[in-house]
């Protein structure tokens, strides 16, 4: 998969919040690539800058945060320097976008009919008809019953679940090469998010379509996901193959992320828990920002920030794995 | 979509019917009527006769029905102070006060809209600063204090504009009009700003809040992520979810501004109903005052229905499984 | 109390403050008009209500820098030679004391009824707040004319002209209460679910107990920005009263009397006589707006 050109490198990315008591750093040193139609899952826990990283491949960060360092590469072009203009014809046509929550994502005054058509013609050389046959299409490709019908409807008569698709329908109609999907499922009832993940995860096989899930249901990763990057306090702490770090994870945070998920196969009495708690990003610890609550921290791991390093069939972002520092 | 203007009509009825009490009460209880009505001399036959003709010995809710039917009719009585028709007095002045009405509207909408949007838009920018400075002085200054400023420049100083009056009249039917002269437009030039300043920079400060909280919504973060141009997220898809709250508060401003013309037209000596009240609340002169109540009752009311379809107009979530589909 | 006061300095209200340039200088602008509103008879250079020292040879006096001015009558003079200056103070405090009052008595009404509505619900809530909607979609201007009408038209003469002051605050005040009863019964509905008021009231704690000791308390920030920009509303309904003659009586002129005098010199040149005032009230409200607007967003930080 790596021999393959990456589609979307992100290199050293630095995200930052001036705030009245100083700068906050959102995110900082990240750096991953996705490949032509792979899937990248992103987990950690909430504020570990797992959205920031989304909003920022797309350009739309909320303001003040900015881009303080770093670079972000869509075939090999730097896309994070672009005027707002360029970058609007990349959003949508290249990158599209799949938000949290459905019942608020889409215009409760437009149709989605009319919501597919904009995108359309604002993107691809096609005229209103063209747009409204093809939108019709992208209805029923994304399991929208009756949907010549249902072209004319208005969000709030569409239930939670069908507007996801709707939503689905919205950020591929331009056939983008990539989709940021941040947290597409948390908003919806647990009979729901199955049937829509399936459904995101064939449309982007087919399409061939890369993506970006950021998500905090480990379960979803496992199933969906190529390579997972395990996010820490704005940090990435491990990021490999989806079967290694979820069965082998080599950071310890991640193992203890892994621990916490309930297995199928076998009862346990009790599952494992990560004591404490992520530091505020105003108070993130000196050195490895996991060591306050790490099992295996030693000396080091409380002086120097570790960068990612091979960690055999993953890389982590941890001591344990230099060999230099391990001997000292 | 007949049954939801029923509906909004019938729900409309009560309040139009307690101001009619209030009125009512105002013009049946207040001072004493008869008493103002005979002045000095009068013997006790005069007395009684007057208050067997104004129905003042039937019991309450049959003069309260009396008073109902008699206004829904347009008869208010007499006018204690100018011994006339109140509903004459009113009919001679409404033109005059609904012409200023409507052009200090037009200007408070024309303008004050696109500031709004401007300034919610890029809030930032100089001009934006500009424009919330003078709308928060707008929004502090009387709108007597205005008509005087006005006056002051454009007429004692620069003499351009005449201070008071209406200019030349054209009677259209019982309708008069300021329109058709030039004397007459030139009148209506500093009334209608003086007016209309107060109303347009609370419109512009109004739009501009609702802008920015509409801008800061899912959707429209998820417009700009689709890569729509600029132009479709701010014109089509912010403005018109603006729109949905602002017709509401405009449509109420602009109904104010009828109620305001009081204070305009005493500073322009502007010949219309608002000065005719002033002058009667001064005099206590009821039956004006009751019947300019429940005109401009009536006026609200209908603003409310207009406002009630334009909603309904724009807001799909109405239209079908009313109150229930949305948030 | 040291320690409040450290703790004051400390927080975003205060820091918001010093940052806000504009804000510092409304603040002082306001504190300089009620000081020399509070302290006018103590520090203005004449009584213009001391007809004895009242001179008509000083009437029409232009203000000091123009060319017929004197130095004494740094404004000018009016018609009957009082200081511009002078009777400035005197109406300021005027429209203070009736603009403050009348806050307060909204705001005392509005609190109460906006507790009590959205703390008993039910039919005493659709009632007070059917009250609300009706009277908040007629101008406050209007409401207080026809207050002020209604008890022209009800008491004597004489009585009405020894309680006109009253008369005002009162018309003021009730045509404004229906804001703070909105706001206070908006913030009582979010508390009344909240635990710790469920739990009081499972405990026994009498309702009226509650509601002053555990709901009040929270419902103190959206008031006192309500308060704020409604105190620069309620001084300028006064003017307006006063402009239109049917406020304060002509023995106790505010502002709004002056400026309705003022007027009538307006078009024979005598431009101070209105303008001052005019300035006196504008810098009121203005500072007042400004401070109420600034109050708004420091407590809401999510506006920003």
């Amino acid at each position: 998969m790596s021999n393959l050109a990456p589609l979307l490198r992100v290199k050293n990315l630095r995200v930052e919040f001036p705030t009245r008591r100083g700068t906050l750093v959102a995110l900082d040193d990240v750096s991953f690539d996705i490949a032509p139609g792979e899937v990248l899952g992103v987990v950690g826990e909430s504020g570990a800058g797992k959205s920031m990283t989304g909003a920022a491949i797309i350009g739309l960060l909320e303001p003040p945060g900015r881009i303080a360092r770093g670079e972000i590469l869509l075939d090999g072009k730097r896309i994070d320097n672009l005027r707002y203009e360029q970058m609007r014809r990349i959003r949508g046509k290249e990158i599209g976008a799949i938000f949290q929550d459905p019942l608020t994502t889409l215009n409760p005054l437009y149709t989605v009919g009319r919501q597919l058509v904009e995108t359309m013609t604002t993107h691809l050389p096609v005229g209103p008809g063209e747009a409204r046959r093809r939108a019709i299409e992208w209805l029923e490709l994304v399991g929208i019953p009756a949907a010549a019908q249902r072209i004319d409807s208005y969000p709030h008569e569409f239930s939670g679940g069908m507007r996801q698709r709707v939503v689905i329908a919205l950020a591929l109609c331009a056939e983008p090469r990539l989709i940021v999907a941040d947290e597409p499922t948390t908003a919806l009832d647990v009979s729901i998010q199955a049937q829509v993940i399936a459904l995101l995860k064939r449309l982007a096989r087919e399409k061939g379509t890369a993506m970006m899930l950021v998500t905090h249901d480990m379960g979803v990763i496992a199933e969906t996901a190529d390579r997972v990057a395990v996010m820490y306090a704005g940090r990435i702490a491990e990021i490999g193959p989806v079967r290694e770090v979820v069965k082998h994870a080599n950071h310890p945070y991640s193992a203890g992320l892994m621990a916490s998920i309930p297995p199928l196969d076998r009862r346990v009495e009790r599952l494992a828990q990560i004591d404490g708690a992520m530091p505020r990003l105003s108070a993130i610890p000196k050195g490895c920002a996991y060591n306050p609550r790490c099992p295996q921290v030693f000396g080091k791991c409380r002086e120097l920030r570790p960068d990612l390093i091979n960690a055999g069939t993953t890389q982590a972002a941890c001591w344990l794995y230099d060999t230099e520092a391990t001997r000292g | 979509m007949f049954a939801f203007i029923i509906n909004r009509i019938l729900q409309a009825l009560p309040v139009m019917l307690a101001v009619a009490l209030i009125s009512f009460a105002m013009f049946a209880y207040v001072g004493d009527p008869v008493a103002i009505m005979l002045g000095q001399d009068f013997t006790e036959a005069q007395r009684e006769a007057l208050v067997r003709d104004l129905g003042l010995d039937q019991p309450f809710w049959v003069q309260f029905a009396t008073f109902v039917g008699n206004a829904a009719q347009g008869e208010f009585g007499l006018s204690y102070r100018l011994s006339r028709p109140v509903a004459e007095l009113i009919a001679e002045r409404a033109p005059a006060t609904l012409e200023l009405a409507f052009c200090a509207a037009g200007l408070a909408l024309l303008i004050g809209v696109p500031m709004g949007v401007y300034t919610g838009l890029y809030r930032h920018s100089w001009l934006s600063r500009f424009f919330l400075t003078f709308s928060l002085i707008g929004v502090s200054l009387p709108t007597f204090l205005i008509g005087i400023l006005l006056i002051l420049v454009f007429a004692v100083w620069l003499g351009w504009l005449p201070s008071f009056g209406r200019g030349d009249t054209v009677q259209l039917g019982w309708w008069s009009t300021g329109f058709l002269t030039w004397s007459g437009l030139k009148a209506l030039i500093l009334p209608a700003i003086t007016l209309g300043l107060f109303q347009l920079t609370l419109i512009m400060r109004l739009v501009r809040s609702e802008m920015m909280e509409v801008l800061r919504t899912d959707y429209i973060k998820f417009a700009r992520a689709r890569g729509l141009p600029n132009r479709a997220v701010h014109f089509g898809h912010a403005l018109k979810n603006t729109l949905v709250p602002v017709i509401t508060i405009v449509g109420l401003q602009l109904g104010a501004i009828i109620a305001f013309a009081i204070v305009t037209e005493t500073v322009f000596q502007w010949p219309g109903m608002g000065l005719l009240f002033i002058q009667s609340v001064g005099a206590a002169d009821i039956p004006v005052m009751s019947a300019y109540l429940l005109l401009i009752a009536l006026v609200f009311v209908t603003i409310n229905l207009i406002v009630d379809l334009l909603y309904y107009a724009v807001d799909p979530r109405l239209r079908i499984g009313r109150g229930k589909g949305g948030h | 109390m040291a320690a409040a006061v450290k703790r004051f300095f400390d927080s975003d209200l205060w820091w918001s403050f010093t940052r806000s340039p504009v804000t510092v200088l409304s603040a002082i602008v306001a504190l300089v008009c009620i000081l020399g509103a509070l302290f006018a008879p103590w520090i203005a250079p004449h009584n213009p209500f001391d007809l004895a020292s009242l001179n008509l040879i000083d009437a029409f006096k232009p203000p000091a820098w123009e060319e017929e001015g004197v130095a004494e009558y740094v404004l000018g003079t009016d018609d009957q030679g009082r200081d511009v200056l002078s009777a400035i103070m005197y109406g300021a405090r005027v429209s203070l004391i009736v603009g403050i009052s009348a806050t307060l008595f909204a705001t005392f009404v509005g609190v109460s009824l906006g507790l009590l509505a959205g703390y008993a619900g039910g039919h005493v809530d659709s009632v007070l707040m059917r009250i609300c909607d009706v009277q908040l979609t007629f101008p406050s201007i209007l409401v207080a004319l026809l207050v002020d009408g209604i008890t022209r038209a009800a008491l004597p003469r004489e009585v009405h002209d020894q309680i006109a002051l009253f008369v005002v605050i009162f018309a003021i005040g009730i045509s404004e209460w229906p804001k703070f009863a909105r706001t206070v019964r908006g913030s009582t509905l979010v508390e009344r679910n909240k635990e710790y008021v469920q739990a009081a009231r499972v405990i026994g704690v009498p309702s009226a107990r509650i509601m002053v000791s555990h709901v009040l308390p929270n419902v103190v920030g959206p008031v006192l920005v309500v308060a704020t920009l409604n105190l620069g509303l309620a001084i300028l309904s006064e003017a307006t009263l006063s402009f239109l003659g049917v406020g304060v009586p002509p023995t106790q002129p505010s502002l709004g009397t002056l400026i309705r005098i003022g007027n009538d010199f307006l078009f024979s040149g005598e431009w101070w006589i209105t303008i001052f005032p005019g300035i006196a009230l504008i810098a009121m409200v203005l500072s007042v707006n400004l401070l109420g607007d600034w109050l708004r967003d420091a407590l809401n930080p999510k506006l920003r």
